[in-house]
């Protein structure tokens, strides 16, 4: 397996931005389905001692800990890639009806390159159903806008009450390639 | 119709929530939060009225965010069975502020009475136990009851789970509030947050 990205092969800075942008915004719960783009930051977020990397067994389950959270006092972030956005879609209706903060960073697939035809459905259709779920979304595609695109998202999703989603490209990402 | 030797669900919650201090408690869609309610309104009182298979993991984020308090979910086993595998991530966090109290009359009540998957086939302490929860018990009588509602004050022992046989009967529904905007401010209030 390699990856088909833009970058190179050194390790990316992108993650730590968004590590350092969630400690800013005191983000203390972090529900996450591993996604090997989201692997940096669960690390960074499970060597944390302000933050709690909670592993899930579905992604719908995160929507509604943060709503558990939040009547507790306490934001958090939920991590997944773009086919469990789909497992959240009844759960998501707890945000507009409960208004807490709600901010999720999906890693994309089934875009840019992708080798997998059976990613493509949902990663096609996942900003719409963010869309229609009344979730704001906001993407970052290049590493260098991620810093400004998380403090925005951050700063809607924590201060507005605006549940915001972040898609984390493929293009950022990097495609997974296990094809010769 | 309902066997002799069930529980009453309303007695049941009422017993749990009789002496209940700070506890604040989470009532699964469904009957349960009707239950709730008839045990009489509280400001710690989490009423919901959708995201079936939500209540325990609502209940964990609460758990963590506020580990002195004890947590109290009190809900059905069809509301359960959809949220089976937060068992398991509750095992893995192990809270011990958690306590879960199941409503378990094997049927979906709100729906016309349908058998559910714990009539036949699904153990529910069984699942729990196996999920890391040592402290599951199939609970059947009131005395059973009342034990667990004491020990759901150790904010320390936990996370437990109580599967507790109710009777099937349909009772008058006790509605509770439906605007879940207030119920959280209300939560989040009366444990002394500020409005954003």
């Amino acid at each position: 397996m390699h990856a088909r990205a833009d970058a190179a092969d050194t390790a990316p800075n992108w993650p730590d931005d968004i590590f350092a942008t969630l400690q800013r915004f005191d983000v203390r719960q972090v529900p996450y389905v591993p996604d090997a783009g989201h692997s940096r930051l669960i690390q960074c977020v499970l060597d944390s001692s302000t933050m709690r990397g909670i592993p899930l067994t579905t992604e719908e389950e995160g929507v509604a800990l943060l709503a558990g959270a939040w009547a507790g006092g306490q934001r958090g972030v939920l991590l997944m890639q773009s086919s469990g956005v789909g497992n959240c879609i009844n759960m998501l209706s707890l945000i507009p009806i409960l208004r807490f903060p709600f901010l999720t960073l999906v890693t994309m697939r089934g875009e840019w390159g992708e080798f997998n035809p059976w990613q493509v459905p949902m990663g096609s259709t996942t900003q719409g159903v963010f869309e229609l779920s009344g979730v704001k979304v906001l993407r970052a595609s290049n590493a260098a806008e991620v810093p400004a695109v998380l403090e925005a998202a951050a700063a809607q999703a924590y201060n507005a009450l605006t549940p915001t989603a972040v898609l984390l490209s493929q293009r950022l990402i990097g495609a997974k390639v296990f094809t010769k | 119709m309902s066997k002799a030797n069930l529980l009453d669900r309303r007695q049941v919650v009422s017993a749990l929530l009789a002496d209940r201090k700070d506890v604040v408690a989470i009532g699964g869609l469904g009957a349960s939060t009707n239950d709730m309610c008839a045990a009489g309104d509280h400001a710690r009182n989490f009423y919901l009225w959708g995201g079936m298979g939500g209540a325990a993991m609502i209940g964990l984020g609460l758990a963590l965010a506020q580990p002195k308090l004890p947590v109290l979910v009190i809900t059905g086993d069809g509301e359960m069975l959809m949220g089976m595998g937060s068992l398991a991530t509750i095992g893995l966090q192990m809270p011990p502020n958690l306590s879960i109290a199941v409503l378990d009359n094997e049927a979906y009540g709100e729906t016309g009475g349908q058998t559910s998957h714990t009539s036949a086939a699904a153990d529910l302490v069984g699942i729990a136990k196996s999920c890391g929860i040592a402290d599951s018990q199939a609970v059947t009588t009131m005395a059973e009851v009342e034990a667990f509602a004491k020990a759901v004050h150790d904010v320390s022992a936990g996370p437990r789970f109580a599967n507790v046989k109710i009777d099937s009967a349909s009772l008058e529904r006790i509605l509770p509030s439906r605007d879940g905007t207030y119920i959280l401010n209300r939560i989040r209030g009366d444990l002394g947050f500020q409005p954003i």
